[in-house]
Formats: structure tokens, sequence, C-alpha cells
């Protein structure tokens, strides 16, 4: 049997090898926090400017229709709709169409609030009065027909079982025509193509959409007659994030000046609780104590957007996980780009010595 | 006789009634419509029970019969009793369990947080290394279809990273459309967009005329058997 040459073996390479190169061009861009700047493209601003412009106070409903299959994908740009949606004080109704939308729906707002909070404790946001999660029905389209004539048929409590009368955000909520603008986040059927055919278009109502990005093409055709927008995948929530980051930058700023105090406040808070388990509460302290040192040496108001993100994160519970998410999604395809090139060197050299 | 002509019956005159209250919202179409589309909801909801039982007979089936695969029916009929138990415990809460999805640390909670959504994911997350396997081998410009096909994917690929705006930076303005996320971007939207289109349209008169055929009791196969 020949030897084999170095290029027999790139030309018959182990598909081992390239599992191998791909989990490296995830793993390593994770590890050490690679980040790349972020362009909008149209669609992505079509959908920030349309949230952006709506008055405080408009009623959006948002559609949380996924799974935790397509959560990494999807899961930044729900975050980052919500932060921008709840600060500009927009009332946010969540709904499902996927039975375990209403948990994600959930773990979404808590980490928004989380957030919000932290960047502005003045600032008061109520379950019920600010955002309410409706939870899931089955029937697909049925359930948007029934939201397009009365809401108040199908959803007579919300995810916690209160009444919806109870609810003070309900109050004048009648259809889908009571609200100021539909925000689709789904990962397939049923989603936002139903929300399209069955709700916002009968209704008269505007309608953005996210999605990932293998869905995204399929949704193109409704863009821009009846979507004003769409976040394709990883790329567009990046790309929302970016924007987002830039509206509150100057925030993030003055709240991470004041972070040193708060940061010796909430350590001395914690040492001193005696409720916590002690291994939680080590690690909890650790984590202060290491944002505080972290804190203490830098100015935020001379950090570059990457260390200002960074420091955001274990001090105000910033998570940018669009734009952490696509530093490994970015060199995982420069990779399969390369795959691609070299499969097909290798094709052409065989096909001219005649093997194929 | 009963069994087909009071199912058809029902088809014609749910899906007429639709028809009609789509173009005509006022009373009583508006009304039974809406009516309809409740019935629509709470029948859906069956389909939960219909499918747990489903699941629950062919992986017994499977077990039973010791067939290639049946430890993995195992698996799936114990995280489905266990799952089921726990989330009924939610009622009345017997012997402590906690089975509300939205307490935090109960098992449903656990369940959910440290099995159902890192498996989830996992399973996604193995498509990344498989397409990048198949790429390689695959995508080979072999012939003009597959050369197009290629030449997309390659700007696509590129056109959603740094690296492809950043090699095209430096073409002139007047060359923008040049540019790879430039590119990329009008494949989205200009011939995926005419494909798609075509293709939605075609799919959408193959519905109208299929629910046509089943409102006038034409296709009659959803009932069973050979729709005689």
């Amino acid at each position: 049997m020949a030897k084999k040459t170095f290029y027999d073996r790139v030309r018959d390479i182990d598909r081992r090898l390239i599992f191998l190169f791909i989990a490296l061009s995830v793993a390593i861009p994770l590890i050490f926090h690679l980040y790349f700047p972020e362009t909008p493209t149209p669609m992505t601003q079509a959908v920030f400017d349309k949230i952006e412009h709506l008055p405080a106070g408009s009623r959006i409903l948002m559609d949380f229709s996924y799974d935790p299959a397509s959560m990494p994908e999807i899961e930044p740009m729900a975050t980052a709709w919500v932060r921008h949606c709840l600060l500009k004080k927009h009332k946010i109704y969540a709904i499902a169409l996927w039975p375990v939308g209403p948990q994600l729906a959930s773990d979404t707002f808590n980490a928004a609030v989380n957030f919000l909070r932290n960047l502005d404790p003045e600032r008061r946001i109520v379950y019920g009065e600010d955002y309410v999660n409706l939870g899931f029905k089955s029937g697909a389209q049925g359930v948007i027909n029934v939201l397009l004539t009365n809401l108040g048929t199908l959803y007579s409590t919300d995810i916690n079982g209160a009444n919806i009368a109870d609810i003070p955000m309900m109050n004048g909520v009648v259809n889908l025509k009571s609200f100021d603008l539909i925000a689709s986040i789904s990962a397939g059927t049923p989603g936002t193509k139903e929300l399209i055919q069955f709700g916002s278009v009968p209704a008269g109502v505007p309608l953005v959409a996210g999605t990932t990005s293998v869905f995204a093409p399929l949704l193109y055709p409704y863009y821009p007659a009846q979507m004003l927008g769409i976040l394709g995948g990883l790329k567009s929530a990046a790309e929302y994030d970016a924007l987002l980051f830039r509206k509150i930058k100057p925030q993030l700023q003055a709240r991470l000046r004041l972070a040193p105090k708060l940061l010796q406040d909430e350590i001395a808070q914690l040492t001193g609780d005696r409720s916590l388990d002690p291994a939680a509460k080590r690690k909890l302290v650790a984590e202060k104590t290491a944002a505080l040192r972290a804190v203490e040496k830098a100015d935020p108001a001379t950090l570059g957007d990457r260390r200002l993100m960074d420091l955001a994160g274990p001090v105000l519970g910033y998570t940018q996980k669009g734009i952490s998410r696509m530093g490994p999604q970015a060199v995982a395809h420069l990779v399969i780009v390369l795959f691609i090139i070299i499969g097909n060197i290798t094709y052409f050299i065989d096909k001219r010595r005649g093997r194929r | 006789m009963l069994t087909r002509s009071v199912p058809i019956l029902i088809t014609f005159v749910v899906g007429v009634v639709l028809v009609v209250s789509f173009f005509i919202p006022h009373q009583p179409f508006g009304k039974l419509g809406e009516d309809f589309s409740v019935f629509f909801d709470i029948i859906a909801s069956f389909a939960f029970f219909l499918g747990g039982g489903n699941l629950v007979r062919i992986h017994l089936e499977t077990v039973g019969k010791r067939k290639p695969g049946w430890g993995y029916s195992g698996i799936t009929l114990v995280s489905f009793f266990v799952t089921l138990f726990i989330g009924f415990s939610k009622i009345g809460n017997p012997w402590g369990i906690q089975g509300d999805l939205s307490e935090y640390g109960s098992p449903f909670y656990v369940i959910y947080e440290s099995i159902f959504t890192p498996a989830s994911a996992t399973m996604y997350a193995l498509l990344a290394f498989y397409v990048a396997s198949a790429s390689y081998r695959a995508f080979r410009a072999k012939n003009l279809e597959a050369t197009v096909l290629l030449i997309a994917a390659f700007v696509i690929l590129l056109g959603r990273t740094f690296v492809g705006a950043v090699l095209t930076a430096w073409l002139p303005d007047s060359l923008a459309f040049l540019r790879i996320p430039n590119l990329a971007n009008w494949i989205l939207v200009t011939p995926n967009l005419s494909g798609q289109r075509a293709i939605m349209i075609g799919i959408s008169l193959g519905i109208i005329s299929t629910s046509l055929k089943l409102i006038l009791g034409i296709e009659r196969s959803y009932l069973g058997g050979d729709g005689e």
C-alpha cells in the first residue's frame, strides 16, 4: 500500500478532524470574548426605529414562539427587544404559540428587568403594569383568529392564574387592534407567518419579526409591506445589540462610575446574609469582588466599547448575548468557508488528474 | 353512513362560514367565525392527549416486543411519566412536590432548566458539526447549478461575518453594491425573494384547491379508509 501524501490526507480528511476544528472555532472565541464590529442592515435598523419612535406607553404584543433548541439564536433578540421596549416605557403583552414559550418569556423578562433596575434604580418596572405574560394557547391559527376579534375569550388569566380583569395593563385591551405593534419572535410554525396572515394584516397593525437565520429567507416575501423589518439570526441580533448599546452607552458609563460604592455595599450585604448557602455565598462574593477590582481600575468615560460591555456584564447584569455569540459563529463560518475552498481545490486537482 | 356524512356536513358548514366571515365580518358571520375558531382551539387542546397516548402506545409496543432501539423507548417512557407525574403534582401539591414550572428550584423547573433546555440546545448545536462536514464533501462546483449554489452560499456565509465587510471595504462608494455584505443582502432580497414568492403563490393555490375539495366533500381521505 502506497504511503499517503499530504495532499491525500487533506483530500480524505477525517471528519472527526473537521469536528475538532469546528469545536475549536466555537470554543476559542467564547473563552477569549472575541467581539466583532457590527453594522446594522436596513432591516434591523427598520425594526429598531419602529420601536424607538413609538410613543411611550404604546402597547406591544410580543409572541414568544420558540423553544430551547432555537434559544441560543433567538434569545438575544428577545432580550434586546424586551430591554428596548421597557426602556422606552412601552407595555409588553407576551403570548406564546409554542408550549415552552411562556417560560422563555419569563426568563427574558426577569433578566431584562434585573438589568434595567440596575441601570436606573429609580425606575419602577412592575409586572401587570409594564409587562404581562399571558401564556400558551394551543390552536395556532385558531388562536390568532380569536385574538383578532376578542382576546378575552381565550385569555381569561395570565400565566400565574391571575384574572386578566385584575391586571391593570389589560384595561382597554379588546383584540389585536388594541395594539400598536406586534413583535413576533418565532423559530418556525406556528409563528410569524401565521401572525401576518391571520393577525397583523387583517387587524391593520404593523408587525416586526425575529427568527432563526434558517427560517428568515421564508419570511422575506412579507418585507416591507406586511412586515416592517426582520431580525434574521444571530447576526441581526448582534446588530440590534450594537444599536441598543449606542443608545444606552452614556447611561452605562454614568452608572458604572457609581459602581464601586454599589458593589462594596452589595458585598457587605452578602457577607452578612446568613440565609444564603455558604458555597453560593462565597461564589457570589468572589464574583462581586472581582467586578469591584475591575471597576476600580477603570474609568468608564475612557473605556472602549468592548471593555465597557465586559465590565457592565458582572456589575449591572448587562449581557450582550447577540454580540458575544456572534464571535463564535463568525469564526465557525470562516472555518466552513475554508473547508469548502479546500474541498473544491482537491476536487479540481483530482479532476485534472482524471481520478473522478 | 352517518360516520361519513356528518363530518362532511360539519366541514362544509364550518368551511363556508369561515370563508364568508373573512369577507363579511358582520353578524351573524363574524360571531360564528369567532365561535368556530374557539371550538378549533378547544379541539386542538385534545391533540395533546392524543399525542401523549400515541407516544405511550408506540413506545410500549417497542419495549414489549424488544424491537431494535427499545432501550431508547424505555428512556422516553420513563421521562414521559416522571415529567407527567411531577407536572400533575401541581394540583394539590402532594408529598411536597412542587410541580409549578415558574417556581424556582421546583422539580419541574429543574427538569426544564437542567435537562430539557440543555439537551434540546445540544441536539440543535450538533448541526454545526454535520453542516461543516457536509459542506466540505458536498459543496463542489461539479456543474453550473452546483456552481451557482456554491457561489451564493459562499457570499452569504462571508456576508454574515466581519470578514466579508473587511475584504471589500476598499471598494469605492460607486461600487458599494459589490461589497460582500451588500451582495449577501441582494441575494436574500432579490433572487431568494422571487423564488420564495413563486413557491408561496404555488403553495397558496394548492391550499385553496385542496380546501375547496375538502369543503365540497370531494376530498375525503381525511376521514380514513379509501374515501369511498
